[in-house]
């Protein structure tokens, strides 16, 4: 299998387009094969994948634009291979749980299938513009999907959230041009690989620029306060399946984006900047956080609980030790894989009663037992609890940060504590105490199309939240790989003592 | 210039280089000559004949002698590489302009042979503007190019095709004029007419006090003139009226084939008097190409209309272009050739789609030919037309890995390169700009109701065979750029290279 990862990216494409073909009333089938085949096929590359190895492993290189030293250039590391499984599994998942009577369904699973592929081919490109390639094409599904199948504002919501990140993106592009010139400068060849970039030493005058430039696509996108107003409204207009992939993957692309280009590419920027980012972060933690209690809209409540958790997730990856950032991005697996799913949950109930205010429930556990006691699951992942997938990677984040900043880690360990004061009131006001609406207490619980997307999601979360090594091992190899290589770029002392790489093992 | 009669051989004249032009001209004449013979000819037999004789011409570019000291006739017609190049381009962006012609429906213009005789004189004009360094050919290349232009335009035959072409017309005289005192200043710093031997003279004056007050009448008058033709601002208020009378296909061949031929003769010109380190020249090229995009685009935001739409667009693309001006660099001459032949084959299809669903009865708006209603909620009328032009949309906003995202990107490192970081960033922000009203067009054929006025009829009212092969072609090229972006890229290198600018 040499061209797996070229295999992983272009099989969705291809079936997408095939897609157009297959009749009306198969789509859906269609679709879950195809994804299941796709996810398979992550699995596989899981399965071959060498935990030992550290660097970049079944990697492609092919020249494209040799004048101007584009190259398709892939590989595949402990960073990106879980998130492209997430990516994978996340897409099958809100493939089953579309609904049927879902209108123009063909066009619904052609949009998921190329937006698999362009997720999976941010996630496994070397090659900065062909990152950016997949990266601003992964808009355009999104786009329709929102836009298409959306609330009753879904496209100004839709034209929202692509003009926001494309104009980031765009600066973010001028950056990755400088750094060609750079490379360009330094050693008179053309070049656009991430690998050839790591070796590239800068001033800490263009290293300043160029993460400012960074900055601007990846922050739009994780997304980070105060860049973060589209994505309420996105959220707020998308259909669940939308917002299911939005915060499952697009959200990890911003985050992503700083581990494979800011850290090691522009170490020493990067630690000049941490106060300013933690401070960012900080703030997006708790501020989302407080204005997820004050909603009354349960998809607004998860949609900023997941904002705030992006937050947590920022503090892992500028922590800058093998705590920090292998557990914000393992964070960003549980991330997903718990925001995914209550998304999902909301959606459930909007499908049956049609809204989504807390008030209007009340008494689903007695209603909808099995319903209530999955959401309950995934709530306790989200907020954290010991032995649920969420917990693993915040308790690592929050480790990290520790031996940054104790005052900044009290302050996010405070968040664990709203988080839960406002997912309990969630849970509290739709699930516990009288039933509010007649029409409520004859509600049925879950189908087995729901329950077929939402059983896995559960077993994982209990799974990786009892037993997480087999995936924290690969990541914590190459985040040790990537510290020691920063490590080893850096140009002040400063920097060196900033970036501790941690010699024991992670438990 | 002035070479003793007695030492005039063949060599010195080298015939050759007039060939591409006279095969224009001749193709010409030979159109109007079968009108005399026989009349009632069908359109079909022309565009052919007129595709024929431009494959002709495009042989005899591509088997030209070039290199930076190619001259001939007198010294005046010079054959370096950017002349060869972008004869080519002009050439193959005409080749696919005119099948456009063979609509079902029956065209007032095409009807008459003459729309055809022009199409190839006008065609001659441009080859001579951009493969000569006297400024009295460049002359005489831009009004034979333009007086067919004007007239191309009011054959059309509808009330704002005479208001667009007499438009067309005063403001294309008043360049003229502009281009012909510029040109009378820089004869009287310099004794010369011809570009190389006024670099030289410019050179040696620099030091003298008040030579700059000339330049800047002859370098401001020159730019004056060049901001018309290419619709710079404040000299671009004509070119969305103007798009809007002249037929679709009109339009989209307007909004690259002049515009690239006025571009060679701007790096001709204003190249040289960056070279000679005249720097307001630099920095007044910026300031137009800076504000000709920002104000394109925030006029494009409020049309109404997808065809003024594109219109500011393309506006805007050339002040995007524009840049590669100013920076004068090797890269950003590359730039300019790549960015427009990337940008034909997306304009193409785009003017041809709506060329397509042109339709002269069914009126969706008082005003206006091609209100966005018309193509709201198409996705579910007519899928495939939707996808296509949504395509165009993406690939026009700058949406990778879509045609004119390569010419963006090599634009944009060029300015990168040259220094101007602070410009690269104005770009980027400018196509973020620009995203928004060809998203606009997208959101209404993707995530709109279709109107009760909306059938297949209305979209692909005009459409016959070779349309269809035309946009299949675009779509193509527009589609698979990355993988022939590379040779292009060796190619028009290659080609200027083999260019002297300045000095």
């Amino acid at each position: 299998m040499d061209h797996i990862l070229s295999i992983l990216i272009f099989f969705p494409a291809l079936a997408g387009i095939l897609g157009f073909v297959v009749d009306k009333n198969s789509a859906k089938a269609y679709g879950i094969a195809v994804a299941t085949i796709e996810l398979l096929l992550s699995l596989w590359l899981w399965a071959i994948y060498d935990s030992s190895n550290s660097g970049m492993q079944f990697t492609e290189m092919a020249p494209l634009i040799k004048e101007f030293g584009i190259s398709y250039n892939l590989g595949v590391d402990g960073i990106s291979l879980f998130i492209v499984i997430m990516a994978t599994l996340m897409t099958l998942i809100g493939i089953i749980s579309l609904r049927d009577d879902t209108k123009s369904m063909k066009n619904m699973i052609v949009s998921l299938l190329f937006l698999e592929m362009t997720m999976v081919g941010v996630f496994l490109s070397l090659d900065a513009i062909i990152f950016y390639l997949f990266w601003e094409l992964s808009l355009v599904p999104m786009l329709y999907i929102i836009g298409a199948w959306g609330g009753p504002t879904r496209v100004y919501a839709a034209v929202k959230f692509f003009l926001y990140t494309f104009a980031g993106s765009l600066i973010m592009l001028v950056g990755l041009l400088a750094m060609a010139y750079f490379y360009n400068l330094e050693t008179g060849v053309w070049s656009f690989s991430i690998l050839d970039w790591y070796k590239l030493q800068l001033t800490s005058d263009q290293q300043f620029w160029l993460f400012l430039a960074f900055f601007a696509g990846f922050a739009i996108k994780v997304p980070m306060f105060p860049f973060h107003t589209w994505l309420p409204h996105a959220h707020g207009q998308a259909p669940t399946i939308g917002s299911v992939i939005l915060a499952a993957v697009l959200l990890k692309m911003g985050t992503y984006g700083f581990v494979r280009f800011s850290l090691p590419i522009l170490p020493d920027a990067s630690v000049d900047f941490t106060p300013f980012i933690m401070v960012l972060a900080l703030i997006m933690v708790v501020y989302t956080a407080m204005i997820a209690f004050a909603q009354k809209d349960m998809k607004q409540v998860i949609a900023y609980s997941s904002v705030s958790h992006m937050g947590i997730i920022m503090l892992g990856v500028f922590a800058m030790n093998a705590e920090g950032l292998g557990g914000s991005i393992f964070l960003m697996l549980s991330h997903g894989i718990v925001s995914g799913a209550l998304f999902l949950l909301v959606g459930v109930i909007y499908e049956r009663t049609g809204t989504k205010v807390m008030d209007e429930f009340g008494g689903l556990a007695s209603v909808m037992p099995v319903y209530a006691t999955i959401f309950g699951v995934m709530l306790m992942a989200s907020v954290g609890l010991p032995l649920t997938i969420g917990f693993v990677g915040e308790f690592l984040v929050l480790l990290g940060f520790y031996k940054v900043s104790v005052i900044g880690t009290i302050i996010a360990g405070s968040t664990i504590i709203m988080g839960s004061v406002y997912m309990l009131a969630l849970f509290k006001k739709s699930f516990f105490g009288p039933v509010r609406h007649e029409k409520n207490l004859s509600l049925k619980d879950l189908d087995g199309r729901e329950l077929t997307a939402l059983i896995p999601l559960v077993m994982i979360v209990v799974w990786l939240g009892v037993y997480p090594k087999p995936v924290l091992g690969p990541i914590d190899n190459s985040v040790k790989a990537l510290l020691v290589q920063m490590e080893n770029k850096a140009q002040f002392d400063s920097t060196r003592e900033a970036i501790i790489v941690s010699k024991k093992e992670v438990k | 210039m002035f070479i003793d009669p007695k030492s005039i051989t063949m060599d010195v004249l080298n015939l050759s280089t007039l060939m591409p032009m006279l095969i224009a001209i001749a193709g010409g004449l030979v159109i109007l000559t079968i009108d005399l013979v026989k009349e009632n000819i069908h359109k079909s037999l022309y565009v052919m004949l007129t595709i024929l004789i431009l494959l002709v011409d495009l042989g005899a570019t591509l088997g030209l002698n070039f290199g930076p000291e190619e001259k001939g006739f007198f010294g005046i017609m010079l054959m370096d590489g950017i002349a060869i190049l972008s004869q080519v381009i002009i050439l193959v962006a005409s080749v696919l302009f005119i099948p456009l012609a063979l609509t079902s429906k029956r065209f007032h213009e095409y009807s008459y042979p003459e729309f055809f005789a022009l199409f190839l004189f006008m065609i001659a004009g441009f080859q001579f503007m951009v493969s000569s360094d006297n400024l009295i050919l460049i002359f005489i290349g831009i009004e034979t190019a333009s007086l067919s232009l004007y007239t191309l335009i009011a054959l059309h035959n509808r009330h704002n095709s005479f208001e667009a072409a007499v438009k067309y017309f005063t403001m294309g005289a008043l360049a003229a004029g502009f281009f012909s005192m510029g040109a009378a200043v820089l004869y009287g710093v310099s004794g010369s007419l011809e570009l190389h031997q006024i670099a030289v003279a410019i050179q040696s004056r620099i030091a003298e006090p008040g030579i700059m007050v000339l330049l800047l009448g002859g370098a401001g008058l020159l730019l004056a003139a060049f901001a018309f033709k290419l619709s710079l601002f404040p000299f671009h208020t004509w070119a969305p009226d103007v798009y809007e009378g002249a037929s679709a296909p009109l339009a989209g061949y307007m909004s690259v084939v002049p515009k690239l031929a006025a571009f060679v003769v701007s790096m001709r010109i204003f190249e040289m008097f960056i070279e000679l380190q005249v720097t307001w020249v630099q920095d007044m090229v910026i300031a137009l190409a800076v504000i000709t995009m920002t104000i394109a685009n925030l006029m494009a935001l409020v049309q109404e209309d997808v065809k003024r739409m594109l219109a500011y667009s393309s506006i805007s693309h050339a002040g995007f272009v524009m840049v590669a001006i100013a920076l004068a660099t090797d890269k950003a001459n590359a730039g300019v050739f790549l960015y427009y032949s990337l940008f034909m084959f997306t304009n193409l299809g785009a003017f041809a789609m709506l060329w397509v669903s042109r339709h002269k009865h069914r009126i969706h708006h008082a005003r206006y030919d091609h209100p966005y209603e018309k193509f709201s909620g198409m996705i579910k009328v007519m899928p495939m037309a939707a996808v296509v032009m949504g395509l165009f949309m993406l690939s026009l906003a700058g949406v990778p890995p879509f045609s004119v995202f390569w010419g963006k990107i090599y634009l944009m490192s060029a300015t990168v390169d040259a220094g101007y970081i602070w410009l690269a960033i104005v770009m980027g922000l400018n196509s973020a700009i620009a995203a928004y009203y060809y998203l606009k067009l997208i959101v209404y054929m993707f995530l709109k109701e279709p109107t009760g006025l909306a059938t297949q009829e209305t979209v692909y009212y005009n459409v016959t065979k070779p349309l269809l092969t035309i946009l299949g072609f675009a779509v193509f090229v527009t589609v698979a750029s990355i993988f022939y972006v590379n040779p292009l890229i060796e190619y028009i290198n290659v080609m200027v290279k083999a260019t002297n600018f300045g000095i």
